[in-house]
């Protein structure tokens, strides 16, 4: 069943310099229990869809489309009603979890404060299961911690903080925008760990938004690889890592140097990534391209399924990407 | 790469003094050892990586080696000359070998110049004399070399992209042919198609202008691609030290080991079925580090000896490769 299904959103912002497009025409949907991963460079409009979905784009941001979260539609919704949802049922991890705590207050109150308010529990109650959250995301010392303030956490602690209050209420999917950017590979390693492990126990469905394709690989079921607001290919994992299918995606994974392989220059994407505001007619990604026609600088190519899961935006033959 | 040495370090440390909270202005400063004893070797034409997580001292150990940083203890000499007993004056003379680019590259330009007055201004400082018009000359040829085209030259740093404004970097540490380029962190900031440009420059051109480079940086492929030696420090030490290839394809320390297996890789089949070391707890504090080996608190498999004396850094017996871990060895 799907339980998040976005048909196509666009989100605009009005800046001093024009009107700039962050996502365009976008279109997916998480079933319960999956785990979706965004892929982009910075600029691809990974992060802006997650937050419209949430409704907690910038003062200057527009949303059209649709995102119907388990039948009911959050585009429009009023912020009141909108709150009731938020935590309860979709929850978010932000990048930078110093930032995203409130530095004046203790962990405890700002875990406590959740559940009194979402869930009507009194303090003591609501303490007790706080530490239980905290103990579930393998945080030494809980009940100690609880009267802690953020400063007084590792980065990779302060990121379970942050996932055991988005986890408090049960929530049915949880985004997490870049999650362990910020934190070094054996943290990172540990709270992704963590995260799969309670994915399985609370059977929450995850939309992970990264840059980082070997997290991607680890974790996710499905992959969406975006551009310029786009989505370029959208398949299950393996088809996504082994048999990429537009060339940006291919791109992408061979300019990544991996751990494992020893090579003598890495593959690159020829050029900068695109200014929104100054966006090419046709296919935002033509200027970058290894495969450029002359049709690519006319029209959008359009997202079209294939027999599998795949789904992908570009004018070049499936056969010529050379992967397949 | 050659068997030339131009840069021994001998047992350098990097101690920063820390006033404790709420104390007596006169009460004696606490010592954050950031860089606690390390010796390495930097041969001409070589790449050397330096890996670790954030807070082991690595860009400490790489300012330090330029003289960014005074040291507290050890020598570091450059093609025989010890750089910590240089005075100001003299050390500014050396700089002109040795150069640094930076990891933020919009913040490390100045936003009121230009980029040709940017990559100008090494050559202005060492060679106030040169004419204008060679100096442009110049320029306008490293821009070329790091991928620049020369018309941008009146162009400021805002009206760049991440990836030309480390070039634009790039170009200044270049322009007076320096003979060693401490590159701390330099593709971090970028996003992954941007970043394997910008690694692909940098090796081109210390190939062409014969460089060696200290390459920092937290990720560990990016450091096997581009390093012959790789350095792996932990809370101020070096772990282990071994040619590339050596070292990611035979980690012999522990923590070398667990640092690889946290490491992704952008293939689902392996990513899955590996398994992964995981690190328990978090780095201790360099104020407050442990006794004997410093990464024994979070070590698997310390000894009780571990906790006694620190290892020192040995020679493996069949290859370059060096470590200090009480497992192996004597």
């Amino acid at each position: 069943m799907e339980l998040l299904k976005v048909s196509n959103l666009n989100v605009v912002f009005d800046t001093p310099d024009g009107v700039v497009t962050a996502v365009k025409n976008l279109s997916f949907s998480v079933a319960a229990g999956q785990t979706l991963g965004i892929v982009g460079e910075s600029g691809s409009g990974k992060s802006q869809t997650a937050f419209a979905i949430m409704g907690l784009l910038a003062s200057n941001g527009r949303v059209s489309g649709s995102v119907q979260f388990a039948g009911q539609e959050l585009v429009g919704m009023s912020p009141q009603q909108l709150n009731k949802i938020r935590a309860e049922q979709i929850a978010m991890i932000f990048q930078d979890p110093m930032t995203s705590l409130n530095p004046y207050l203790k962990v405890g109150e700002q875990l406590m404060e959740v559940l009194t308010h979402h869930k009507g529990m009194d303090k003591a109650a609501a303490r007790i299961h706080s530490i239980r959250m905290l103990e579930a995301v393998k945080m030494p010392e809980a009940s100690k911690r609880m009267s802690m303030y953020p400063h007084e956490f590792s980065g990779g602690m302060r990121q379970r903080v942050m996932i055991a209050m988005a986890l408090l209420c049960d929530p049915k999917l949880l985004i997490a925008d870049e999650p362990t950017t910020a934190l070094d590979v054996t943290v990172q390693a540990q709270i992704m760990t963590l995260l799969d492990e309670l994915k399985s126990e609370f059977d929450t469905a995850i939309m992970l938004i990264t840059h980082d394709l070997g997290v991607v690989a680890g974790v996710c079921d499905a992959v969406m690889v975006m551009y310029a607001g786009q989505t370029m290919e959208y398949g299950t994992t393996e088809e996504i890592f082994y048999q990429p299918s537009h060339p940006y995606t291919g791109g992408l994974l061979e300019s990544v140097p991996r751990l494992d392989t020893q090579s003598e220059t890495l593959a690159t994407i020829a050029g900068n990534p695109p200014n929104l505001l100054h966006l090419p007619t046709g296919c935002p990604f033509q200027e970058r391209c290894s495969l450029t026609q002359a049709v690519c600088s006319k029209t959008m190519p359009e997202l079209i399924q294939f027999a599998n899961s795949r789904q992908r935006a570009c004018h070049a033959a499936i056969e010529k990407v050379g992967v397949l | 790469m050659t068997n030339n040495r131009i840069m021994q370090v001998q047992d350098l440390k990097v101690h920063f003094d820390i006033q404790p909270e709420n104390s007596w202005p006169w009460t004696k400063p606490l010592s954050l050892k950031a860089v606690d004893g390390v010796s390495l070797d930097i041969f001409e034409g070589e790449t050397l990586g330096i890996v670790g997580e954030s807070g082991c001292g690595k860009s400490t150990l790489a300012r330090a080696l330029i003289g960014m940083l005074p040291a507290r203890e050890g020598k570091v000499a450059w093609l025989g000359q010890d750089l910590t007993q240089l005075d100001k004056r003299s050390m500014r003379a050396k700089r002109q070998e040795l150069q640094m680019i930076f990891q933020d590259p919009l913040a490390s330009l100045n936003p009121r110049m230009n980029i040709g007055d940017i990559i100008a201004e090494p050559l202005q400082t060492f060679f106030p004399n040169m004419p204008k018009a060679e100096r442009k000359q110049k320029v306008q040829d490293m821009m070329a070399k790091v991928g620049l085209l020369p018309n941008l030259i009146n162009r400021y740093p805002h009206e760049f992209s991440g990836g030309q404004c480390q070039r634009i970097g790039i170009a200044r540490a270049l322009i007076l042919e320096p003979k060693l380029v401490i590159c701390d962190e330099p593709v971090s900031a970028l996003d992954v198609s941007i970043q394997a440009q910008v690694i692909n420059l940098l090796m081109a051109l210390q190939k062409e202008m014969g460089l060696s480079l200290v390459f920092i940086a937290h990720d560990l492929s990016v450091v096997r691609h581009i390093s012959d030696r790789v350095m792996v420090m932990y809370l101020g030490n070096a772990m282990e030290v071994a040619e590339a290839n050596e070292l990611y394809t035979n980690p012999q320390h522990p923590y070398t080991k667990a640092l690889m297996s946290a490491v992704p890789i952008p293939d689902p089949m392996i990513e899955r079925n590996k398994t992964i070391e995981l690190l328990q707890g978090d780095l201790p504090s360099p104020i407050n580090p442990p006794s004997g080996c410093v990464f024994r608190t979070r070590c698997p498999q310390a000894l009780a000896k571990c906790a006694d004396y620190a290892p020192a850094l040995q020679t493996l017996p069949d290859a370059e490769h060096q470590i200090a871990c009480h497992l192996i060895g004597p």
